[in-house]
């Protein structure tokens, strides 16, 4: 299949018994574009998001991450895996291993390096969200703030092609949120290519190049931030933004 | 003579435990082989079965469930006198220390696959999603991540239950295994006197108390800061 786009999911259906959750959903990301997806809860984001690296499985559809054919079943998933990061809401850090050797796991098991080579990278990986000084802390001795951003450093220290956010900031108190949108901002600043689902709006318009709007398992329109928020053509946009901004 | 003589003459008889000493030391070898034995192919079998059981493959995981269920719910005795009296009929003719050790190895890991199962059904989810959307396999998870973390939560009950059912080599005395109680009891009946019973609670003791004080000792070494 042919495509210049890094993601290119193509008519991705989803059910999960008799709910039909996505239904047929187009996706093309550039290179070094931020996509942000939002739309009310149940709309079927986090499913999209998660059929992206085949954390759930697709009904039906074809998806293509960096030329790799993410449902062929001939691909070796978990090495395809290694060029999609995922960053979750609640973290999921590993409690029982630092902050350090949640980011060198992968790097050893996956990326085959050193127990040396792979501290380097763990520890450059740490120094990118400013927590190289937190490295032999255990998650359960940072703050949420610090343990998003050790979940971060987690994936790019594989140096990923695309980077998936899953709300990463719902779980955060207010006061701890604008050091991960830092993170993330970097990240874009450095051409990562980021999908991400989340209501941070303000975010949304100064740092994304397109918004998605999805609703009951469709996209109901995308655009520019400015074009989306500020002149949505759709009824059921319209609603959703008033409804978000009026909070 | 006072009571109190008279008490330990009878229970602390210090003549008769002399004599009987060997015979206690020789059954707490036994003991000691017997539990050693029950304890590593239990524990390890139940661990197997668990693993086994995590592939979520149904037919196999209905088998596991069934022979799990069967040896948790039959008292002990009864498949030891089964397997010694019983099995006989059938070929196989294990001796009364095999057919102890078997039968208790088979109850520990029926009882420690169910704690083992349940220690790594247990961890969240999103731990897997995390392990997994990095690109480790379900083995590198499953070993890595979930297991260390398993293992923590079942150390308490997995001992109690360790001890519990080593405890029951005492049983071996039915198919006349010469383990601690086996050879207190016939020392008893030779020597017209309980005192060798009170030897072998001793000894029973100074087998089980290091087990206990160690199984707290690997509690506290293996809790993390959350």
């Amino acid at each position: 299949m042919a495509t210049n786009h890094i993601v290119d999911a193509r008519a991705i259906h989803k059910h999960f018994g008799t709910l039909h959750v996505l239904k047929g959903v187009d996706l093309k990301v550039d290179e070094r574009e931020l996509v942000f997806i939002i739309g009310p809860s149940g709309s079927g984001k986090s499913t999209l998001l998660r059929c992206l690296n085949r954390l759930e499985e697709p009904s039906s559809g074809a998806i293509v991450v960096d030329g790799i054919d993410m449902l062929d079943p001939k691909t070796d998933i978990n090495h395809a895996r290694r060029r999609v990061g995922m960053v979750f809401q609640s973290f999921n850090l590993y409690p029982h291993m630092t902050a350090l050797g949640n980011v060198t796991l992968a790097l050893r098991k996956v990326a085959g390096k050193g127990r040396a080579e792979a501290e380097a990278l763990g520890r450059a990986a740490l120094e990118r969200v400013g927590l190289a000084e937190r490295a032999d802390h255990t998650p359960g001795q940072l703050s949420g703030g610090q343990q998003q951003r050790v979940a971060i450093a987690r994936s790019i220290a594989l140096e990923p092609r695309v980077m998936l956010f899953d709300e990463p900031t719902s779980a955060l108190d207010p006061e701890l949120v604008g050091s991960v949108l830092e993170v993330m901002r970097g990240l874009r600043e450095s051409g990562m290519t980021m999908i991400v689902v989340s209501h941070e709006m303000g975010f949304a318009r100064n740092a994304a190049d397109r918004v998605v709007f999805m609703d009951d398992g469709l996209i109901v329109e995308q655009g520019p931030p400015a074009a989306i928020f500020e002149n949505p053509t759709h009824e059921r946009t319209r609603a959703f933004i008033g409804q978000i901004q009026r909070h | 003579m006072s009571g109190w003589d008279k008490f330990v003459e009878t229970f602390f008889n210090a003549k008769v435990m002399w004599k009987y000493l060997p015979d206690i030391l020789s059954g707490m070898v036994v003991t000691i082989e017997l539990a050693l034995l029950i304890v590593v192919t239990g524990l390890g079998a139940g661990l197997a079965l668990a693993l086994l059981r995590s592939l979520a493959i149904r037919p196999l995981n209905w088998l596991i469930v069934f022979v799990v269920d069967l040896f948790r719910s039959l008292p002990p005795l009864v498949i030891i006198v089964l397997m010694y009296f019983g099995l006989p009929y059938a070929g196989p003719a294990p001796s009364g220390f095999v057919s102890t050790w078997l039968s208790l190895a088979f109850v520990l890991m029926a009882f420690s696959e169910e704690i083992f199962w349940a220690g790594i059904t247990s961890i969240p989810k999103g731990q897997w999603e995390a392990a997994r959307s990095t690109g480790l396999s379900f083995g590198q998870t499953l070993f890595n991540v979930v297991l260390p973390q398993a293992f923590r939560l079942t150390i308490p009950p997995l001992t109690n239950r360790t001890i519990a059912i080593t405890k029951g080599t005492a049983l071996g005395t039915v198919v006349a295994v010469t383990e601690i109680l086996g050879q207190a009891s016939s020392a008893m009946s030779n020597s017209y006197n309980p005192s060798p019973l009170m030897m072998g609670a001793a000894a029973y003791v100074v087998l089980f108390l290091p087990v206990v004080v160690a199984a707290r000792w690997i509690e506290t070494r293996f809790a993390w800061k959350r």
